[in-house]
């Protein structure tokens, strides 16, 4: 493959695109698929055929608004069409090139206006199972010419000059991890691709391997490139079987063009990867489980140092990252480092993927560039809290993270200012709560999952987290006193202090930060025995259900 | 090359054992590839079963303490035969802010078991997942894979009868 022939495909693709009068795409990500998508499709082939309209019907990855679902663009207008049934195809079909169904156009214009598409650029473009689609939407070739014309020092210093950081959810600059394992000795090298999703309430990362796989491929091939690895592996979980399908098909047709394999380009350059499935186990996200995992065993991590970036996968020099951070990689090396620095807060460089869901009128995918300020993302991106109910708190960074109240709505998105607000950016979930969800509740939800989640290696975070949730639910029942609470916050500092891996060490932030905010709400719980928001019963578990089987 | 001795012979003749063969030969019998091995088992059997183990455990010259020990450390891996149907109920934090915690109860209440139990005839086993990405169409109800967004009690019971009466 060289540039030349790059171009050659992306020609031809446009050539064949030309062929159409129009482009209908129709987003089959999950939430659409679950509101009848494929339906859709169908009905609007039919209609297409028996209209004689010469039309390109494309099946495309996720569109952003997954609650106005099923979703249909239709191209060169760029008509979005939300929340159509089946039955209006023919009427859709119709209104090709005359004034668009009224009825069925979406009207989201806030909703787009404050976002911005670097890592979501080709999500509802491309047809994900199609490697030619991504060609012609410039991909490759940033991959291309990195092998031809830069050395891999200088994509590092390209990434390092980006300003970019891990967007897994620690935030560690990317350059720097790279240019450690770049200089690190041992060969072979590895890098792998963290798609271990466990965060509940978020979705980026399984949109994007699902929407735009040749994407986290182009990416993870840089990095291989830069710190001088062969071998790749990604780490997707089993949860997710559409996104391994997807994957799958993308590495072999990337093999088939020779942008995998031995002599990449016809360069020195040999790179490949394989795919490992998860199997369910949140502590797999930790980068030292993660790699026990892909070696065969119990996914329990081990303590640092070494890092992976010096004796990662089977001991050898491993670069880990998130899928997101891959997936920013191609296109700072296609426009440059200080165009990516451009883009975002002080510290806080590019764009960020949100999984936007929970109260919310508009649930869904969205890309902002960082810094913004939350109330742009609840109140402008997300349309507000639907039914007449009050805005109480987002909560960001899943089981690790916190949450935010609305006093701190014009808090600028960064690592920097949420990790002051007592949360973290995470790996990108934002779930609105309103005045019906109970904070202690959500507190005692988290805990249930850290320490259903606890691999159980070592005593704070196995033993502290089933104590801490044991606190909680006397809080929830009615039955704690407010010596309970002080202990919970003694503990907590224990558990975050002591625990050997980030699982356990950030246990304690969703307790932490609802103290923080919404200590009158325990304070309620514990001396009033009532649930503000009316969610906990206030009564000792019910007598459990009879067990049959 | 080293020599790998004899292989042991599948449990039995059923002809999925071939594929869970050749998974293993694709990774060269790697010790490694234990979980990948036990991910082909649970998509053929539904399960693992100490059979299956066993024979894992044996072809890839892994101690059978330690391919025990990943098929219980890994919640995906389950040791029951799953029941004719599997309602998976999502309990990701949209779907539990949006109430999946009462559509549970009210499954398990319905069914008599509780999640993460088959019925006593083998017909139906309630689940709960930790988030399927669907977060968006929360509360997510998988009704024998088929995602279901925006669930009611109704639909859920509705279902739940459905299968029952079958």
């Amino acid at each position: 493959m060289t540039s030349e022939e790059l171009e050659q495909i992306a020609r031809s693709v446009h050539q064949e695109n030309e062929k159409y009068d129009y482009e209908i795409n129709v987003c089959m990500d999950l939430a659409c698929a679950s509101q009848g998508a494929d339906r859709v499709r169908g009905a609007l082939i039919e209609a297409a055929k028996a209209a004689g309209k010469n039309v390109f019907i494309r099946k495309t990855g996720c569109m952003g608004p997954c609650s106005s679902g099923p979703l249909v663009r239709v191209d060169p207008e760029g008509t979005l069409y939300h929340k159509v049934p089946d039955v209006k195809a023919a009427q859709i079909v119709d209104a090709l090139g005359a004034k668009p169904v009224a009825e069925l156009q979406c009207d989201l214009n806030e909703h787009f206006e404050h976002q911005v598409r670097v890592v979501l650029e080709n999500a509802g473009y491309i047809d994900p199972e199609k490697i030619d689609d991504y060609i012609a939407r410039d991909g490759y070739k940033a991959l291309l010419s990195a092998l031809t014309e830069m050395k891999p020092a200088e994509v590092v210093q390209e990434i390092t000059m980006s300003g970019l950081r891990g967007r897994g959810g620690g935030g560690y600059p990317t350059g720097l991890k790279w240019s450690t394992v770049a200089k690190a000795a041992g060969s072979p090298k590895f890098v792998i691709c963290n798609g271990d999703e466990g965060d509940p309430g978020a979705f980026m990362d399984r949109s994007v391997m699902e929407g735009d796989p040749h994407r986290v491929l182009e990416g993870m091939a840089l990095a291989a490139y830069a710190v001088g690895a062969t071998n790749g592996y990604i780490y997707v979980r089993a949860e997710y079987p559409v996104a391994v399908a997807r994957l799958t098909t993308a590495i072999r047709e990337a093999r088939r063009r020779g942008l995998l394999g031995a002599n990449i380009c016809n360069t020195q350059f040999n790179f490949d990867i394989e795919i490992r499935l998860g199997a369910g186990a949140f502590v797999c996200g930790e980068e030292t489980a993660l790699i026990a995992s892909i070696e065969g065993q119990r996914g329990t991590p081990r303590p640092r140092p070494p890092y992976p970036a010096v004796a990662g996968l089977w001991g050898k020099p491993t670069l880990i990252n998130n899928v997101e951070t891959y997936a920013n990689i191609a296109p700072i090396i296609r426009n440059g480092g200080k165009w990516f620095y451009d883009m975002g807060s002080e510290r806080s460089k590019g764009t960020k993927v949100f999984a936007l869901t929970g109260r919310i009128r508009h649930t869904g995918l969205i890309e902002v560039p960082l810094g913004i300020k939350l109330r742009q993302i609840i109140e402008g991106i997300g349309g507000g809290v639907p039914g007449g109910h009050t805005f109480k708190a987002v909560q960001t960074g899943g089981p690790s993270g916190g949450c935010i109240p609305a006093e701190m709505l014009d808090l600028g998105v960064s690592y920097d200012a949420l990790m002051a607000a007592g949360s973290i950016m995470g790996s990108g979930g934002m779930i609105v709560m309103d005045d019906t969800s109970c904070m202690v509740n959500v507190a005692r939800f988290f805990v249930e999952f850290c320490m259903t989640e606890s691999c159980g290696k070592c005593v704070p975070c196995r033993a502290g987290t089933a104590q801490m949730h044991t606190f909680l639910t006397r809080i929830c029942t009615g039955t704690a006193t407010m010596d309970d609470l002080e202990r919970l916050v003694d503990l907590c500092a224990t558990v975050k202090e002591a625990s050997l891996c980030g699982l356990g060490q950030t246990a304690p932030n969703p307790v932490l930060s609802t103290l923080r905010y919404f200590r009158d709400e325990y304070i309620e719980h514990i001396v009033h025995k009532r649930c503000p928001a009316g969610v906990c019963t206030m009564q000792p578990a019910e007598a459990t259900v009879e067990v049959t089987a | 090359m080293a020599s790998y001795g004899a292989m042991p012979e599948p449990p039995s003749d059923d002809k999925r054992w071939r594929i869970v063969n050749g998974t293993m030969r694709k990774n060269g019998f790697a010790r490694h590839s234990l979980i990948e091995a036990l991910h082909t088992v649970q998509s053929s059997f539904g399960y693992l079963d100490d059979e299956a183990i066993r024979f894992v455990a044996l072809s890839l010259r892994v101690p059978l303490s330690k391919a025990y020990g990943v098929a219980t450390f890994y919640h995906f891996f389950t040791l029951k035969p799953p029941g004719r149907h599997t309602m998976t109920i999502c309990t990701g934090t949209a779907c539990y802010i949006k109430g999946t915690d009462k559509l549970i109860a009210e499954a398990e209440k319905h069914l008599c078991i509780k999640a993460g139990h088959t019925t006593s005839d083998g017909n139906i086993s309630l689940m709960t997942a930790r988030c399927v990405g669907a977060c968006s169409r929360a509360p997510v109800v998988l009704s024998d894979g088929a995602v279901a967004g925006e669930v009611s009690r109704e639909q859920m019971l509705a279902q739940l009868e459905r299968w029952t009466v079958e």
